[in-house]
């Protein structure tokens, strides 16, 4: 009885998949995505990663579900349920994953995965490992801050202190020493990416010893830098997304990670059949995998807030007048830097490789 | 021979009015799905199929019980004692750590030596950390729920943000794999091992999606050590009577303070060996999120089970199922909200019809006086 029943259900499912799947032509692509534990709404790679399914589901027409586990036991069953359902493309997305995707590729050889976010050291065929040169685009970060910092003196806020993290760290350091090298940088981690209570009580902290503008690379821990900086009117920058809307006028700008490029050319490569596994790849400036947002416009994302209704008129406005006074003089400054940092002439250093010097 | 089947009926009862209220929450439940646009018979056969539709997931939902019911019963054993262990987060993630340490610092031991050291040591460190506010509360009269929530929040500080970062050697947040010798043996591996591949049934454990690990059975042993410890021992009666009434066994000549001691000792060596079983069976590796909560899930737990050793068993795979079976949810398009909201629900008329019981039982008494 309970074998007719749970064949029954089974049964319904595979017609409702057949039957939803009807619409566009290619709709045979199916991904999964496992996302990691901050969930959507983390304004972060997160959100980023299902925004690249959702253009994928618009322009390519495959279809895609995604799972939020409630914690890391969850995730080697989440990925081998997408893999043991016959799914293109399973992507798990985050560090913590790394070890769970592995485990999954190795049992089905013939499904493709990608990973978001971990240099794999031993890659198998099957996954193609996605990552982003964030040190260049905090190199961008570090140089704004340097050039619209009036005290001489910038922070960085960190979620965890280990090598992904160090990555934003050196190139927001460097790139802050690189405009003006006798710049004070106060650097603090949070130890949490989801705290942002404790975000905003070091951004005080940093405040008080005289920082006014603050890059944080922390998750949602990094709303709390944002409260600050709104509480204290200095600056602050953004990271991963556009988060230029969060706290109108008082994030200058953010360093942007597109997980949303990345995945999206990921699930067009499967689709289109030139998918390359073993590979890890590396996101970089010059082919816009990480930059930083425009200084002289405001993005579409800051539209979307304002469409519906996040930010209210004035808050556009305000933003525009900040782009105007506070960023826009620096824009051809900044795109030099980058020019330079993509024809090898700057050579950024990537501190999740090299260590955290000891002496700073 | 009317005592036994007075205490049958009672359990009987107990059952009933648990299975009731989880079919009370299911219905309440419903109003939340039709929110998203499902159907509750989807969600509700999903959740069903996720725990117990087939042998692998029966195997894994009592995989994500382990660690439950060892909270469970680290909260169980000091509330017969009259203490509030809320540290058993605290003393998991010790246990948990020790044992990750010991896993992957010693390359060269046998698996017969490493494997023990590495629980018994994080048993060890866990039932330290449980039997500190134990002595506290029993020397210096410090209340053990205070400190054993401060002793939490050292707990996390020491092992995941400062611990992970002196030991991990990639970016991974975590201490190194643990060493194969150290690790706990997997049923899914159960064909590697010539003596027990011959038992019958045993190519059914023999799948990839299977983790019950054997730290399982070693929650299990731990529950009955405790049931006996609690109930036919003159240590364990002690301790029921310091809970019962401090000052009336303290006049009766029993030595409390050595009661509650040996009580959080061994609250916190059980609650180490959740720490230990995550480590060494399932992660295989101390990181940072694996210790979810289980702490305080565990008091939900202790609660549900009535703080008998049986009770929280069943009380641990209850919950073990809701979070198996959480997953399948899911998959049938359920957001995550609205799942985490049904767990929620059943535990909260699990424990609120517990007020039902009270209730039955007075209106019998009543019905007695009359």
């Amino acid at each position: 009885m309970k074998k007719v029943l749970s064949l029954a259900i089974v049964f319904a499912f595979v017609m409702m998949v057949v039957f939803a799947a009807v619409p566009a032509a290619a709709q045979d692509t199916r991904v999964g995505i496992v996302l990691s534990t901050g969930g959507l709404g983390d304004l972060s790679f997160n959100d980023a990663a299902y925004r690249g399914l959702q253009r994928a589901e618009e322009e390519l027409g495959i279809s895609f579900d995604y799972i939020e586990p409630a914690d890391p036991s969850e995730d080697q069953t989440a990925l081998r349920r997408f893999a043991s359902r016959g799914y293109d493309l399973v992507i798990g997305v985050g560090f913590q994953m790394a070890d769970s995707l592995t485990t999954v590729a190795g049992e089905y050889p013939d499904t493709k995965f990608a990973h978001v976010d971990q240099f794999f050291e031993d890659i198998p065929e099957n996954i193609v490992s996605l990552n982003f040169a964030e040190w260049e685009g905090s190199f961008l970060a570090g140089a704004l801050a340097a050039l619209t910092s009036e005290s001489g003196n910038v922070g960085f806020v960190g979620g965890v202190d280990f090598a992904l993290i160090h990555r934003f760290e050196g190139g927001f350091y460097q790139g802050a020493r690189y405009i003006n090298p006798d710049i004070e940088i106060q650097s603090r981690y949070a130890d949490d990416f989801g705290d942002p209570a404790r975000g905003r009580e070091i951004a005080l902290g940093m405040i008080d010893d005289g920082a006014d503008v603050i890059y944080h690379a922390a998750g949602g821990t990094g709303s709390g830098v944002f409260q600050a900086a709104e509480e204290e009117d200095i600056y602050a920058i953004g990271v991963d997304s556009n988060q230029n809307y969060v706290a109108p006028g008082y994030v200058i700008a953010s360093m942007l990670k597109k997980v949303d490029n990345a995945v999206f050319d990921t699930v067009k490569s499967v689709v289109e059949g030139n998918y390359q596994g073993g590979n890890n790849l590396y996101f970089t400036l010059a082919d816009g995998g990480v930059d930083l947002t425009s200084l002289t416009e405001v993005g579409q994302p800051v539209l979307d807030a304002h469409e519906n209704g996040t930010i209210t008129d004035e808050g556009l406005e305000t933003i525009r007048e900040m782009k105007e006074n506070v960023t826009s003089p620096y824009a051809d400054r900044i795109a030099e830097i980058k020019e330079m940092i993509i024809n090898g002439e700057i050579e950024v250093e990537n501190w999740g490789e090299t260590g955290r010097p000891d002496n700073l | 021979m009317n005592n036994y089947s007075e205490k049958i009926k009672s359990v009987l009862t107990d059952l009933g009015l648990s299975l009731l209220s989880i079919v009370i929450a299911l219905i309440v439940g419903t109003l939340f799905i039709f929110l998203t646009d499902k159907s509750p018979l989807d969600a509700y056969s999903a959740l069903y199929i996720g725990a117990f539709g087939n042998f692998s997931a029966i195997a894994n939902t009592l995989w994500r019980s382990t660690p439950l019911i060892l909270t469970g019963l680290a909260v169980a054993l000091p509330f017969r004692a009259g203490l509030f262990n809320i540290g058993a987060e605290g003393q998991l993630l010790m246990g948990g750590f020790t044992a990750g340490v010991v896993g992957f610092y010693f390359t060269s031991l046998p698996a017969f030596i490493h494997l023990p050291f590495a629980i018994i040591a994080g048993m060890l460190v866990g039932g330290l950390w449980g039997g500190l506010p134990g002595f506290l509360k029993a020397k210096m009269d410090v209340h053990e729920v205070i400190a054993t929530i401060m002793l939490n929040h050292i707990a996390i500080a020491l092992t995941i943000n400062y611990g992970i970062n002196i030991f991990r050697d990639t970016g991974r947040p975590a201490t190194p794999r643990i060493m194969e010798s150290a690790s706990m043996f997997n049923f899914k591996n159960i064909m590697d091992y010539p003596l027990l591949s011959n038992l019958p049934f045993a190519e059914l454990f023999a799948q990839p999606a299977i983790r019950l690990h054997i730290n399982f059975f070693l929650a299990l042993i731990a529950a009955v050590i405790l049931w006996y410890l609690l109930f036919k021992t003159t240590l364990g009666y002690e301790m029921r009577a310091v809970g019962f009434n401090p000052d009336g066994a303290e006049y009766g000549g029993i030595n409390a303070s050595k009661g509650i001691i040996t009580a959080m000792f061994i609250s916190g060596a059980v609650a180490g060996l959740a720490g230990v079983g995550e480590v060494l069976g399932t992660h295989l590796s101390f990181m940072q999120g694996m210790d979810a909560g289980y702490g305080f899930t565990g008091i939900a737990v202790a609660l549900i089970g009535q703080t008998h050793p049986i009770g929280v068993i069943l009380g641990g795979i209850l919950f073990g199922a809701l979070a198996q079976g959480g997953l399948e949810m899911q998959f049938s398009g359920i957001p995550s909200e609205i799942v985490m909201l049904i767990q929620a629900l059943v535990i909260f008329f699990v424990a609120a019809l517990q007020v039902f019981k009270v209730y039955l039982a007075k209106r019998k008494a009543k019905g007695g006086v009359e």
